[in-house]
Protein backbone atom coordinates (compact mmCIF):
# COMPACT_ATOMS: atom_id res chain seq x y z
CA UNK A 1 0.00 0.00 0.00
CA UNK A 2 2.88 2.44 0.56
CA UNK A 3 4.28 2.28 -3.25
CA UNK A 4 2.42 0.97 -6.28
CA UNK A 5 2.51 -2.74 -6.28
CA UNK A 6 3.74 -4.67 -9.60
CA UNK A 7 0.90 -7.42 -9.29
CA UNK A 8 -2.88 -8.27 -8.25
CA UNK A 9 -3.34 -10.31 -5.90
CA UNK A 10 -5.37 -12.94 -5.81
CA UNK A 11 -8.43 -11.91 -4.42
CA UNK A 12 -8.99 -9.69 -7.49
CA UNK A 13 -7.27 -12.43 -9.44
CA UNK A 14 -9.89 -15.01 -8.45
CA UNK A 15 -13.52 -12.43 -8.83
CA UNK A 16 -12.23 -11.31 -12.27
CA UNK A 17 -12.31 -14.52 -13.45
CA UNK A 18 -15.56 -15.71 -11.68
CA UNK A 19 -17.15 -12.55 -12.67
CA UNK A 20 -16.34 -13.32 -16.23
CA UNK A 21 -17.45 -16.37 -16.58
CA UNK A 22 -20.85 -15.49 -14.53
CA UNK A 23 -21.15 -12.75 -16.28
CA UNK A 24 -20.96 -14.61 -19.87
CA UNK A 25 -23.11 -17.51 -18.72
CA UNK A 26 -26.34 -14.77 -17.72
CA UNK A 27 -25.69 -12.91 -20.66
CA UNK A 28 -26.38 -16.16 -23.04
CA UNK A 29 -28.58 -17.63 -20.35
CA UNK A 30 -30.47 -14.50 -20.20
CA UNK A 31 -31.04 -14.16 -24.22
CA UNK A 32 -31.62 -17.60 -24.41
CA UNK A 33 -34.74 -18.23 -21.47
CA UNK A 34 -36.59 -15.00 -22.88
CA UNK A 35 -37.50 -16.59 -25.46
CA UNK A 36 -38.38 -20.43 -24.01
CA UNK A 37 -41.94 -21.85 -24.26
CA UNK A 38 -44.43 -22.03 -21.61
CA UNK A 39 -43.96 -25.97 -21.85
CA UNK A 40 -40.31 -25.78 -21.66
CA UNK A 41 -38.64 -27.66 -18.61
CA UNK A 42 -37.08 -24.53 -18.54
CA UNK A 43 -39.59 -21.94 -18.24
CA UNK A 44 -39.28 -21.32 -14.64
CA UNK A 45 -35.60 -22.72 -13.63
CA UNK A 46 -33.74 -20.91 -15.88
CA UNK A 47 -35.19 -17.74 -14.54
CA UNK A 48 -34.27 -19.08 -11.53
CA UNK A 49 -30.64 -19.93 -11.78
CA UNK A 50 -30.28 -16.43 -14.11
CA UNK A 51 -31.88 -14.13 -10.96
CA UNK A 52 -29.84 -16.67 -8.32
CA UNK A 53 -26.26 -15.94 -10.13
CA UNK A 54 -27.20 -12.46 -10.89
CA UNK A 55 -28.05 -11.84 -6.34
CA UNK A 56 -24.54 -13.57 -6.15
CA UNK A 57 -22.82 -12.19 -8.57
CA UNK A 58 -24.03 -8.62 -7.41
CA UNK A 59 -22.58 -9.42 -3.37
CA UNK A 60 -19.49 -10.66 -4.72
CA UNK A 61 -19.27 -7.00 -6.96
CA UNK A 62 -19.74 -4.93 -4.33
CA UNK A 63 -17.24 -6.93 -2.12
CA UNK A 64 -14.61 -6.81 -5.10
CA UNK A 65 -15.29 -3.05 -5.51
CA UNK A 66 -14.39 -2.49 -1.56
CA UNK A 67 -11.61 -4.42 -1.99
CA UNK A 68 -10.49 -2.74 -4.82
CA UNK A 69 -10.80 0.68 -4.10
CA UNK A 70 -8.91 0.24 -0.17
CA UNK A 71 -6.41 -1.47 -1.76
CA UNK A 72 -5.84 0.08 -4.70
CA UNK A 73 -4.21 -1.44 -7.73
CA UNK A 74 -0.36 -2.36 -9.45
CA UNK A 75 1.29 0.63 -12.04
CA UNK A 76 -0.91 0.35 -15.25
CA UNK A 77 1.56 -0.67 -18.28
CA UNK A 78 1.02 1.27 -21.35
CA UNK A 79 0.90 4.86 -22.97
CA UNK A 80 -0.53 7.21 -21.33
CA UNK A 81 -3.61 7.70 -23.97
CA UNK A 82 -3.51 3.43 -23.23
CA UNK A 83 -3.99 4.01 -19.17
CA UNK A 84 -6.43 6.87 -19.69
CA UNK A 85 -9.05 4.58 -21.50
CA UNK A 86 -8.04 1.67 -19.93
CA UNK A 87 -9.13 3.20 -16.56
CA UNK A 88 -12.24 4.95 -18.48
CA UNK A 89 -13.53 1.46 -19.82
CA UNK A 90 -13.06 -0.40 -16.00
CA UNK A 91 -14.86 2.27 -14.59
CA UNK A 92 -17.87 1.85 -16.94
CA UNK A 93 -17.87 -1.65 -17.03
CA UNK A 94 -18.36 -1.07 -12.85
CA UNK A 95 -21.01 1.34 -13.30
CA UNK A 96 -22.65 -0.93 -15.79
CA UNK A 97 -22.57 -3.45 -13.66
CA UNK A 98 -23.99 -2.08 -11.14
CA UNK A 99 -26.74 -0.16 -13.36
CA UNK A 100 -27.54 -3.75 -14.60
CA UNK A 101 -28.04 -5.80 -11.42
CA UNK A 102 -29.72 -2.97 -9.82
CA UNK A 103 -32.61 -3.09 -13.06
CA UNK A 104 -32.71 -6.80 -12.47
CA UNK A 105 -33.40 -6.64 -9.16
CA UNK A 106 -36.10 -3.87 -10.16
CA UNK A 107 -38.08 -5.92 -12.96
CA UNK A 108 -38.81 -9.08 -10.00
CA UNK A 109 -39.69 -7.07 -7.16
CA UNK A 110 -41.78 -4.39 -9.21
CA UNK A 111 -44.80 -6.35 -7.32
CA UNK A 112 -43.04 -6.20 -3.76
CA UNK A 113 -41.86 -9.73 -4.20
CA UNK A 114 -38.65 -11.21 -3.54
CA UNK A 115 -35.86 -12.99 -5.38
CA UNK A 116 -34.80 -16.43 -3.81
CA UNK A 117 -31.21 -17.36 -4.55
CA UNK A 118 -31.23 -21.14 -4.84
CA UNK A 119 -33.89 -21.86 -1.98
CA UNK A 120 -30.75 -20.69 -0.28
CA UNK A 121 -32.06 -17.38 1.07
CA UNK A 122 -34.39 -14.51 -0.23
CA UNK A 123 -34.24 -10.97 -1.02
CA UNK A 124 -36.65 -8.65 -0.26
CA UNK A 125 -38.60 -6.77 -2.75
CA UNK A 126 -39.14 -2.76 -2.22
CA UNK A 127 -41.90 -2.61 -4.51
CA UNK A 128 -42.73 -0.47 -7.52
CA UNK A 129 -41.13 3.18 -7.42
CA UNK A 130 -42.44 4.05 -10.81
CA UNK A 131 -45.15 2.94 -12.77
CA UNK A 132 -44.76 -0.37 -14.96
CA UNK A 133 -41.28 -0.51 -13.39
CA UNK A 134 -41.09 -3.74 -14.70
CA UNK A 135 -41.06 -2.65 -18.44
CA UNK A 136 -38.90 -0.13 -18.00
CA UNK A 137 -36.09 -2.03 -15.31
CA UNK A 138 -36.38 -4.54 -18.62
CA UNK A 139 -35.44 -2.39 -21.25
CA UNK A 140 -32.02 -0.65 -19.08
CA UNK A 141 -31.48 -4.46 -18.18
CA UNK A 142 -31.45 -5.86 -22.15
CA UNK A 143 -29.65 -2.73 -23.64
CA UNK A 144 -27.02 -1.97 -20.86
CA UNK A 145 -26.53 -5.92 -21.07
CA UNK A 146 -25.70 -5.42 -25.09
CA UNK A 147 -23.27 -2.47 -23.71
CA UNK A 148 -21.35 -4.22 -21.19
CA UNK A 149 -20.98 -7.05 -23.59
CA UNK A 150 -19.38 -4.62 -26.26
CA UNK A 151 -17.09 -3.24 -23.47
CA UNK A 152 -16.26 -7.01 -22.83
CA UNK A 153 -15.42 -7.15 -26.25
CA UNK A 154 -13.04 -3.88 -26.12
CA UNK A 155 -11.36 -4.79 -22.50
CA UNK A 156 -10.43 -8.63 -24.30
CA UNK A 157 -9.06 -6.89 -27.68
CA UNK A 158 -7.17 -4.40 -25.52
CA UNK A 159 -5.45 -7.42 -23.14
CA UNK A 160 -4.53 -9.19 -26.11
CA UNK A 161 -3.18 -6.43 -27.82
CA UNK A 162 -0.98 -6.20 -24.52
CA UNK A 163 0.38 -9.49 -24.89
CA UNK A 164 0.57 -10.26 -28.51
CA UNK A 165 1.92 -7.14 -30.01
CA UNK A 166 2.91 -5.36 -27.11
CA UNK A 167 4.60 -8.02 -25.73
CA UNK A 168 4.12 -7.41 -22.02
CA UNK A 169 2.68 -8.51 -18.66
CA UNK A 170 -0.63 -7.17 -18.46
CA UNK A 171 -2.44 -10.80 -19.05
CA UNK A 172 0.11 -12.77 -17.57
CA UNK A 173 -0.18 -10.74 -14.44
CA UNK A 174 -4.32 -11.75 -14.56
CA UNK A 175 -3.14 -15.24 -14.47
CA UNK A 176 -0.49 -15.04 -11.83
CA UNK A 177 -0.96 -13.28 -8.25
CA UNK A 178 1.95 -11.59 -7.29
CA UNK A 179 3.97 -13.52 -4.43
CA UNK A 180 3.54 -11.31 -1.06
CA UNK B 1 -79.06 14.22 -50.56
CA UNK B 2 -77.09 16.14 -48.32
CA UNK B 3 -80.33 17.16 -46.97
CA UNK B 4 -81.59 14.25 -46.11
CA UNK B 5 -78.46 12.91 -44.36
CA UNK B 6 -78.19 16.14 -42.21
CA UNK B 7 -82.11 16.07 -41.07
CA UNK B 8 -81.59 11.40 -40.78
CA UNK B 9 -78.12 12.86 -38.40
CA UNK B 10 -80.59 15.77 -36.49
CA UNK B 11 -83.56 13.43 -35.92
CA UNK B 12 -80.98 10.67 -34.31
CA UNK B 13 -79.23 12.99 -32.42
CA UNK B 14 -83.06 14.37 -30.96
CA UNK B 15 -84.40 10.98 -30.95
CA UNK B 16 -81.02 9.78 -28.81
CA UNK B 17 -81.67 12.85 -26.97
CA UNK B 18 -85.43 12.50 -26.17
CA UNK B 19 -84.95 8.92 -25.08
CA UNK B 20 -81.83 7.70 -24.06
CA UNK B 21 -79.40 9.85 -21.08
CA UNK B 22 -75.75 9.93 -21.65
CA UNK B 23 -73.59 8.54 -18.94
CA UNK B 24 -69.86 8.83 -18.22
CA UNK B 25 -68.49 5.49 -16.97
CA UNK B 26 -67.07 5.52 -13.26
CA UNK B 27 -63.46 4.74 -13.57
CA UNK B 28 -62.42 7.65 -11.62
CA UNK B 29 -64.19 6.38 -8.98
CA UNK B 30 -63.56 3.10 -10.02
CA UNK B 31 -67.07 1.84 -9.62
CA UNK B 32 -66.11 -0.27 -12.78
CA UNK B 33 -63.68 -2.95 -13.65
CA UNK B 34 -62.52 -5.10 -16.41
CA UNK B 35 -61.85 -8.12 -15.44
CA UNK B 36 -60.46 -11.46 -17.29
CA UNK B 37 -59.48 -15.15 -16.40
CA UNK B 38 -57.60 -17.88 -17.91
CA UNK B 39 -57.22 -21.42 -17.43
CA UNK B 40 -53.85 -22.58 -15.78
CA UNK B 41 -52.90 -25.70 -17.56
CA UNK B 42 -56.62 -26.64 -17.11
CA UNK B 43 -55.93 -26.50 -13.90
CA UNK B 44 -57.46 -23.39 -12.17
CA UNK B 45 -58.02 -20.17 -13.52
CA UNK B 46 -55.56 -17.43 -13.69
CA UNK B 47 -57.37 -13.68 -13.08
CA UNK B 48 -56.14 -10.39 -13.96
CA UNK B 49 -57.86 -6.85 -14.75
CA UNK B 50 -56.98 -4.05 -16.97
CA UNK B 51 -56.98 -0.79 -14.50
CA UNK B 52 -56.41 1.88 -17.04
CA UNK B 53 -59.74 2.79 -19.40
CA UNK B 54 -62.41 5.53 -19.81
CA UNK B 55 -65.83 5.28 -22.06
CA UNK B 56 -69.03 6.77 -22.04
CA UNK B 57 -72.64 4.93 -22.71
CA UNK B 58 -76.46 5.83 -23.74
CA UNK B 59 -79.17 3.94 -21.99
CA UNK B 60 -82.58 4.43 -21.41
CA UNK B 61 -84.16 1.32 -19.41
CA UNK B 62 -87.40 2.02 -21.67
CA UNK B 63 -85.74 1.32 -24.73
CA UNK B 64 -82.36 -0.45 -24.13
CA UNK B 65 -82.38 -1.57 -27.96
CA UNK B 66 -81.16 2.04 -28.63
CA UNK B 67 -77.83 2.02 -25.81
CA UNK B 68 -74.69 2.17 -27.25
CA UNK B 69 -71.10 2.47 -25.43
CA UNK B 70 -67.52 2.93 -26.77
CA UNK B 71 -64.65 2.04 -24.23
CA UNK B 72 -61.48 2.82 -24.11
CA UNK B 73 -58.61 0.72 -22.51
CA UNK B 74 -54.82 1.23 -21.92
CA UNK B 75 -53.91 -2.42 -22.50
CA UNK B 76 -50.73 -1.35 -20.89
CA UNK B 77 -52.61 -1.30 -17.62
CA UNK B 78 -52.38 -4.93 -17.35
CA UNK B 79 -52.49 -6.59 -14.13
CA UNK B 80 -52.60 -9.87 -12.74
CA UNK B 81 -50.77 -8.96 -9.48
CA UNK B 82 -47.02 -10.68 -10.55
CA UNK B 83 -44.62 -8.17 -11.98
CA UNK B 84 -42.62 -10.63 -14.36
CA UNK B 85 -45.95 -12.04 -16.02
CA UNK B 86 -47.35 -8.72 -16.46
CA UNK B 87 -43.97 -7.64 -17.91
CA UNK B 88 -44.72 -10.80 -19.91
CA UNK B 89 -47.94 -10.33 -21.22
CA UNK B 90 -47.42 -7.12 -22.45
CA UNK B 91 -44.16 -8.10 -24.34
CA UNK B 92 -44.76 -9.28 -28.14
CA UNK B 93 -45.71 -12.91 -27.33
CA UNK B 94 -48.58 -11.04 -26.15
CA UNK B 95 -50.71 -7.78 -26.44
CA UNK B 96 -47.22 -5.81 -27.76
CA UNK B 97 -48.28 -2.73 -25.93
CA UNK B 98 -45.31 -0.53 -27.34
CA UNK B 99 -46.96 -1.44 -31.15
CA UNK B 100 -50.70 -1.58 -29.91
CA UNK B 101 -51.00 0.84 -27.56
CA UNK B 102 -54.53 1.36 -27.49
CA UNK B 103 -57.29 -0.88 -27.07
CA UNK B 104 -60.94 -0.13 -27.32
CA UNK B 105 -64.53 -1.89 -27.15
CA UNK B 106 -67.52 0.15 -29.44
CA UNK B 107 -71.21 -1.33 -29.67
CA UNK B 108 -73.31 -1.32 -33.02
CA UNK B 109 -76.08 -2.69 -31.96
CA UNK B 110 -78.08 -3.77 -28.53
CA UNK B 111 -80.62 -6.39 -28.59
CA UNK B 112 -82.92 -7.29 -26.23
CA UNK B 113 -82.70 -11.49 -25.07
CA UNK B 114 -85.05 -11.58 -22.14
CA UNK B 115 -83.92 -9.43 -19.06
CA UNK B 116 -80.72 -9.74 -20.54
CA UNK B 117 -79.43 -7.43 -23.57
CA UNK B 118 -76.63 -8.73 -26.06
CA UNK B 119 -74.08 -6.01 -26.57
CA UNK B 120 -72.87 -5.98 -30.08
CA UNK B 121 -69.60 -4.15 -31.09
CA UNK B 122 -66.06 -4.09 -32.34
CA UNK B 123 -62.81 -5.19 -29.71
CA UNK B 124 -59.56 -3.75 -31.11
CA UNK B 125 -57.25 -5.56 -29.27
CA UNK B 126 -53.37 -6.25 -30.22
CA UNK B 127 -53.97 -3.89 -33.58
CA UNK B 128 -56.71 -6.16 -34.41
CA UNK B 129 -60.91 -5.53 -35.05
CA UNK B 130 -63.55 -8.03 -34.63
CA UNK B 131 -66.96 -8.38 -33.64
CA UNK B 132 -68.23 -9.79 -30.40
CA UNK B 133 -71.05 -10.04 -28.54
CA UNK B 134 -71.16 -9.16 -25.14
CA UNK B 135 -73.92 -10.28 -22.60
CA UNK B 136 -74.90 -7.84 -19.99
CA UNK B 137 -77.46 -7.55 -17.38
CA UNK B 138 -78.94 -4.17 -15.40
CA UNK B 139 -77.56 -4.65 -12.13
CA UNK B 140 -79.21 -1.07 -10.70
CA UNK B 141 -80.51 2.12 -11.13
CA UNK B 142 -81.44 5.54 -9.72
CA UNK B 143 -79.95 8.36 -7.70
CA UNK B 144 -77.21 8.16 -5.74
CA UNK B 145 -76.72 9.89 -1.91
CA UNK B 146 -74.57 13.01 -3.56
CA UNK B 147 -76.83 14.24 -6.03
CA UNK B 148 -76.21 12.49 -9.22
CA UNK B 149 -77.82 9.81 -11.27
CA UNK B 150 -76.31 6.47 -11.51
CA UNK B 151 -76.89 3.19 -13.79
CA UNK B 152 -74.63 0.12 -13.16
CA UNK B 153 -74.27 -3.10 -15.78
CA UNK B 154 -72.49 -6.77 -15.06
CA UNK B 155 -71.40 -8.29 -18.83
CA UNK B 156 -69.14 -11.29 -20.11
CA UNK B 157 -67.92 -12.38 -23.13
CA UNK B 158 -65.28 -15.10 -23.99
CA UNK B 159 -62.78 -14.71 -27.08
CA UNK B 160 -60.44 -16.61 -28.63
CA UNK B 161 -56.51 -15.08 -28.44
CA UNK B 162 -56.05 -16.37 -31.87
CA UNK B 163 -58.77 -14.42 -32.99
CA UNK B 164 -57.04 -11.25 -31.92
CA UNK B 165 -53.49 -12.14 -33.60
CA UNK B 166 -52.03 -13.74 -29.89
CA UNK B 167 -50.50 -17.57 -30.70
CA UNK B 168 -48.16 -18.13 -27.40
CA UNK B 169 -48.85 -21.42 -26.88
CA UNK B 170 -50.16 -21.96 -23.44
CA UNK B 171 -51.52 -25.28 -23.93
CA UNK B 172 -54.88 -26.08 -25.13
CA UNK B 173 -57.29 -25.43 -22.16
CA UNK B 174 -56.18 -21.64 -22.78
CA UNK B 175 -57.03 -20.97 -25.82
CA UNK B 176 -59.89 -18.40 -25.16
CA UNK B 177 -60.14 -15.78 -22.03
CA UNK B 178 -63.01 -14.75 -20.70
CA UNK B 179 -63.82 -10.98 -19.77
CA UNK B 180 -65.83 -10.03 -17.07
CA UNK B 181 -67.03 -6.88 -16.73
CA UNK B 182 -68.37 -4.15 -14.68
CA UNK B 183 -69.56 -1.03 -15.40
CA UNK B 184 -71.15 1.78 -13.61
CA UNK B 185 -72.26 5.15 -15.28
CA UNK B 186 -73.40 8.47 -13.54
CA UNK B 187 -75.06 10.43 -15.67
CA UNK B 188 -73.77 13.53 -17.39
Amino acid sequence: MQKKSTGWGWPLLLTHWLSAVALIGLFALGWWMVDLTYYSDWYKTAPHIHKSVGILLALLTLARIGWRISRGRPEAIGKAWEIRLSHFVHILIYLLLITIFTSGYLISTADGSAIDVFNWFSVPGLGEFVENQEDLAGEFHEYLAYGLMGLVLLHTAGALKHHFLDKDKTLIRMLKPKER
Amino acid sequence: MNKTLIAAAVLSLSSSLAHGADYVIDSKGAHASINFKIQHLGYSWLTGRFNDFDGQFSYDADKPEASSISVNIDPASIDTNHAERDKHLRSDDFLHVDKFAEASFVSTKVVKDGDELDVHGNLTLHGVTKPIVIEVEKVGEGKDPWGGYRVGFEGETRIALKDFGIDYDLGPASTHVELELHIEGVRK
